[in-house]
C-alpha cells in the first residue's frame, strides 16, 4: 500500500491511530466551543444588565 | 478593597490583546504538530503506526499534570492570600484539566490494546491517572455545590491542596512499581531517551496544548468575571432604595456601621 490509502491505513493499526486523534480533536474541540458559547452568554448578560439599569 | 477591583480590571485588558495571539497560536502550532506526528514522523520499528499516539498521549499527559499543579497552586494562593483572581484562575482551570486527563487516559487505552493485549490494566501508573481525572471532577462538583462561591472555592481549593499527593505518585509510579507502562523516555535525569524524529514533534504538540490551555483559561476566567458581574448587577437592581442609601453613608463616612 502507498500514497493516500497508505497513510490512511496507519500499516494496519487504522483503528487505533485514527480514533485517539478524533477523541483529542471532540474534547478539545468541545471544550473550545462551550468555552466561547458561555463567554458570550456572560457578556451579553452583563450588557443587558447594563442596558436596564446603567452604572452610576 | 483596591487590589479587588483593580487586578480582574488589568487582567481583562491584559488577557484581551493575549487571548488572539496565544489561540491563532494554538492553532498554528497544533496544525504543524499534526502534519509533523502523522505524515513526517517515522513509524517505530517495534510499535509501528501506534508510535503516533505518543504524539497525543504523552502532551495530553503532561498538561493533566501541569494544570493540576497550576490549580494547586492557586487554590493555595487563594486560601493564604484570598486573591480573588487566583480562585478564579482554579475554577477555570479544572476543565481543562480534566479535558487533557481524558484525552490521556482515552489514548492510552487505545495504544495499550494492539501493544500490551488489554485497553486497561489495574497497575500504578493508569490507577493513578485515573484518580487525577476523579480530582477534577470532585473539584468541580464542589466548587459548584455551594449557592455562595466563596465557600465553593474555599471548600474545593482544600480539595485541590490534597490531591497534590498524587502527583509524585503519578510521576514515579512507573519507577516505584512493577507496571507495563513504561518508564519516562523525555523528562529523566540524564536527558530524553527518544529519536530526535520523534521528540520534534512531541515538543511541537506539547507547545500547541499549552498555548491552547492559555487560551482557554483566560476565556474561561473572563466568562466567570462577567459572570460575577452580572450577579452583582442583578442583585443591585433587585434591592435598590435603602440598600444604595447605606452604601452612600459608607463612602462618606469610611468605616461606619
Amino acid at each position: 500500500m502507498s500514497g493516500i490509502a497508505g497513510f490512511f491505513a496507519m500499516g494496519g493499526y487504522a483503528e487505533f491511530v485514527w480514533p485517539a486523534y478524533g477523541v483529542a480533536l471532540v474534547v478539545l474541540a468541545g471544550l473550545t466551543a462551550h468555552s466561547w458559547r458561555r463567554y458570550r452568554q456572560s457578556v451579553l448578560a452583563v450588557e443587558r444588565l447594563q442596558r436596564t439599569r446603567p452604572s452610576r | 478593597m483596591i487590589n479587588w477591583v483593580a487586578n480582574p480590571a488589568r487582567f481583562t485588558r491584559l488577557s484581551a490583546r493575549a487571548m488572539p495571539w496565544c489561540g491563532w497560536g494554538a492553532a498554528a502550532v497544533t496544525a504543524a504538530g499534526l502534519y509533523w506526528s502523522l505524515v513526517l514522523a517515522p513509524p517505530d520499528y517495534q510499535q509501528g503506526d501506534t508510535v503516533r499516539i505518543m504524539f497525543i498521549h504523552v502532551p495530553a499527559a503532561w498538561m493533566a499534570l501541569t494544570v493540576y499543579l497550576f490549580l494547586a497552586v492557586a487554590s493555595a494562593v487563594a486560601l493564604v492570600w484570598r486573591h480573588p483572581l487566583a480562585e478564579i484562575a482554579a475554577r477555570a482551570a479544572a476543565p481543562i484539566g480534566a479535558a487533557f486527563t481524558l484525552i490521556c487516559l482515552a489514548t492510552g487505552s487505545l495504544w495499550g490494546r494492539p501493544m500490551w493485549g488489554a485497553w486497561w490494566v489495574w497497575d500504578a501508573r493508569l490507577t493513578s491517572v485515573l484518580v487525577l481525572f476523579f480530582l477534577y471532577l470532585g473539584y468541580i462538583t464542589l466548587v459548584n455545590a455551594f449557592d455562595d462561591p466563596a465557600r465553593g472555592g474555599k471548600t474545593g481549593s482544600l480539595l485541590a491542596l490534597v490531591g497534590v499527593v498524587n502527583l509524585p505518585i503519578i510521576k514515579f509510579s512507573v519507577d516505584w512499581w512493577n507496571t507495563l507502562h513504561q518508564p519516562a523516555s523525555v523528562m529523566r535525569i540524564g536527558g530524553p531517551r527518544i529519536d530526535i524524529a520523534m521528540l520534534v514533534p512531541l515538543v511541537i504538540m506539547a507547545v500547541g496544548f499549552l498555548l491552547l490551555f492559555l487560551t482557554l483559561l483566560m476565556l474561561r476566567m473572563r466568562t466567570i468575571l462577567n459572570e460575577r458581574k452580572a450577579m452583582a448587577l442583578r442583585l443591585n437592581a433587585e434591592a435598590p432604595g435603602p440598600r444604595s442609601v447605606q452604601e452612600r453613608a459608607m463612602v462618606v463616612h469610611p468605616g461606619a456601621g
